[in-house]
């Protein structure tokens, strides 16, 4: 099982700063995305993995439940990325209809054979 | 008392709200809300200067949960000494945005709330989650406000600024999360307990997410190599915006003095200072590379971007030293350097509107008309920035060469000494080009409003006042720095007795 989570946050990061060394906007968030999708799994997991336990005390004999802490910590976490990836689409999505080009330095690939 | 210190992020939050309501309703409604919060945080913030000043350490526990469990602030003699610089940053730059730039865009007020909320909550936060939180509120606060008033500037600089910052809310929250899940705990106080008591695995790896907080925060405070996105974005912001952006660094500078001492300081064991001989380093080469920068600026805000890059160094390197007299020095730096940089900012944007299709390019255009008075105070801010004398920046540089002692003395001297010489030459250049290099006539420029020349003049007055007054200040400045240096006090004031290493 920590293995699985593991690879999960490694592969998801890897991604994540694979798309954002792209130089275009909507690769960047997704790379962003991915990014903190691995930040939020890492948090989860800072908890401690363990299977066969119940989620909240008192639901069973309550002797093996999970740290509540990096649950709520992580739900904090989604929603505040939540927000901030919306406001990074509709940003790239106007910077693009603006410059005419979705490269993060504005400038137009095509003068520069591709991208 | 207890309950005033949620207040300074209380106060600003409601009235962001309020002035959500407000924004169908006539321009002056809202402006009020926005000022009277301004001047009531102003009160509140020298309150609770005042309550702070004789020593104690305040803790206030949100819901009443006790510490380490519940969420605290904690106010002592740093954060109640940059809540009021903020508080007092905050007026000044309102007014100038009032009747110009508030009307560029959407919701200018409610942001500009909410970015002071954020930017009070991150001073006064007692543990790293919510520090994390409140950095994301100032920061979302101020993507939108960096973006006010739009334009193909300011969405080139905009993404770049989102974005560096988004990588960095996510290396913030991995090393949180390396953090609790090495000591399970996140507040302050009990971090810096934990941490002489971790075996040495753990330590390994609360060194690695010690070292990610200081990149992140590193990142904030625009210390090299992560400054590119500062002299852009501050640019080509709006001047208000700009203006109050001088204080968004140093909540950066902030929360690593902050965790080099209460987390990673004295008492940490094996980890203690571990942060101190990588921050003198990136501090000098910060200072270098902000008056080389300034050098180089082609426009007026640019060059106050690399200034402030500069202002950073400087900073960063009095908190680098670790003891009491350069930390007092570095506060006195910061508290003076702050208005100098806003008024250069504002300062910058009047002048770019004088000046037609030239704007703020370095370059000889149009006569300003009124150049007495705008050159006077760009020589004012400049004097400030290089720190020369008469002005504080000079006091504040000349009590950190002091204060300085032990192996990098020299390199610490000859940094700061010949960057101020390239500062002056940076300054001197652009001031010359734009105030004696007129194309034409004076006299075609209509007259100045004295509203937005007055928040520039009290801005350079506050440092004025800093200079003369600097006594009190320093003695001020000398009771933080003991307090900051003694992380025992805020571990025994935060959490109580120690209860002997449960972890």
């Amino acid at each position: 099982m920590e293995v699985i989570i593991a690879s999960t946050i490694a592969i998801l990061s890897t991604a994540g700063l694979f798309l954002m060394l792209r130089g275009r906007t909507f690769e960047i968030a997704i790379g962003l995305v991915l990014l903190s999708h691995a930040a939020n799994l890492f948090v989860l997991a800072m908890g401690g993995v363990m299977l066969g336990s119940t989620p909240i005390l008192g639901q069973s004999d309550g002797s093996i439940y999970p740290d509540p802490v990096p649950q709520a910590l992580v739900l904090t976490a989604i929603v505040i990325n939540f927000g901030v990836t919306t406001f990074v689409i509709v940003l790239a999505v106007r910077a693009s209809l603006r410059l005419g080009t979705d490269r993060v330095d504005g400038t137009d690939a095509r003068d520069e054979g591709g991208g | 008392m207890s309950h005033l210190l949620v207040l300074p992020v209380l106060l600003p939050l409601l009235a962001g709200t309020l002035q959500l309501f407000l924004v169908h309703r006539p321009s002056w409604t809202l402006r009020l809300v926005g000022l009277a919060a301004c001047v009531a945080l102003i009160g509140l913030a020298f309150s609770l200067t005042a309550a702070a000043a004789g020593g104690e350490i305040t803790v206030y526990a949100i819901g009443g949960w006790p510490p380490p469990l519940g969420i605290v602030l904690v106010l002592d003699r740093l954060s109640a000494f940059m809540l009021l610089l903020t508080a007092l940053l905050a007026l000044p730059c309102l007014v100038a945005a009032c009747g110009s730039w508030d009307r560029a865009g959407h919701n200018f007020h409610p942001l500009f709330m909410f970015q002071l909320a954020g930017i009070n909550g991150a001073f006064l936060a007692g543990d790293l989650f919510n520090l994390y939180v409140f950095f994301e509120i100032l920061l979302i606060a101020s993507y939108c406000l960096m973006l006010h008033g739009g334009g193909e500037a300011r969405l080139k600089a905009g993404i770049v600024y989102v974005v560096v910052n988004l990588i960095g809310s996510a290396l913030l929250l991995i090393a949180v999360a390396l953090l609790y899940g090495v000591t399970g705990s996140l507040n302050l106080a009990d971090l810096g307990r934990s941490m002489p008591a971790l075996d040495s695995d753990f330590a390994v790896l609360a060194r690695v997410a010690a070292m990610l907080l200081f990149v992140v925060f590193g990142l904030k405070a625009a210390m090299l190599p992560l400054h590119f996105w500062l002299p852009a974005g501050y640019g080509a912001a709006a001047p208000p915006v700009a203006a109050l952006f001088a204080i968004m660094t140093k909540v950066g500078a902030y929360a690593i003095l902050r965790l080099s001492t209460v987390v990673f300081g004295a008492e940490a064991g094996d980890l203690a200072g571990i942060l101190q001989p990588w921050l003198l380093l990136a501090a000098l080469l910060t200072l270098w590379l902000g008056m080389i920068g300034a050098l180089g600026s082609k426009g007026l805000a640019e060059l106050a971007g690399f200034l402030l890059i500069a202002s950073m160094g400087t900073l960063l390197t009095a908190f680098a030293l670790d003891d009491a007299d350069g930390l007092a020095a570095g506060l006195y730096y910061l508290a003076q350097s702050v208005p100098a940089t806003a008024a250069l900012f504002l300062l910058a944007g009047l002048i770019a509107d004088r000046r037609g299709e030239r704007g703020g390019d370095i370059a000889p255009g149009p006569a300003l008309g009124q150049s007495g008075v705008l050159g006077f105070a760009f020589m004012l801010a400049a004097l400030a920035l290089v720190g020369l004398p008469p002005l504080g920046g000079f006091l504040g540089k000349m009590m950190l060469l002091q204060s300085v002692e032990g192996a990098a003395t020299g390199w610490i001297f000859s940094s700061l000494l010949l960057t101020g010489l390239l500062g002056l030459i940076a300054c001197s250049r652009a001031g010359v080009v734009l105030f004696w290099a007129e194309q034409s006539e004076a006299g075609e420029a209509p007259a100045l409003p004295a509203r937005h020349l007055l928040p520039v003049l009290v801005l350079l007055g506050g440092n004025i006042a800093l200079t003369v007054g600097a006594g009190p200040l320093v003695v001020y400045g000398q009771a933080a720095a003991a307090q900051i240096l003694d992380p025992a006090r805020y571990h025994l004031a935060v959490l109580g007795e120690a209860s002997g290493g449960e972890r």
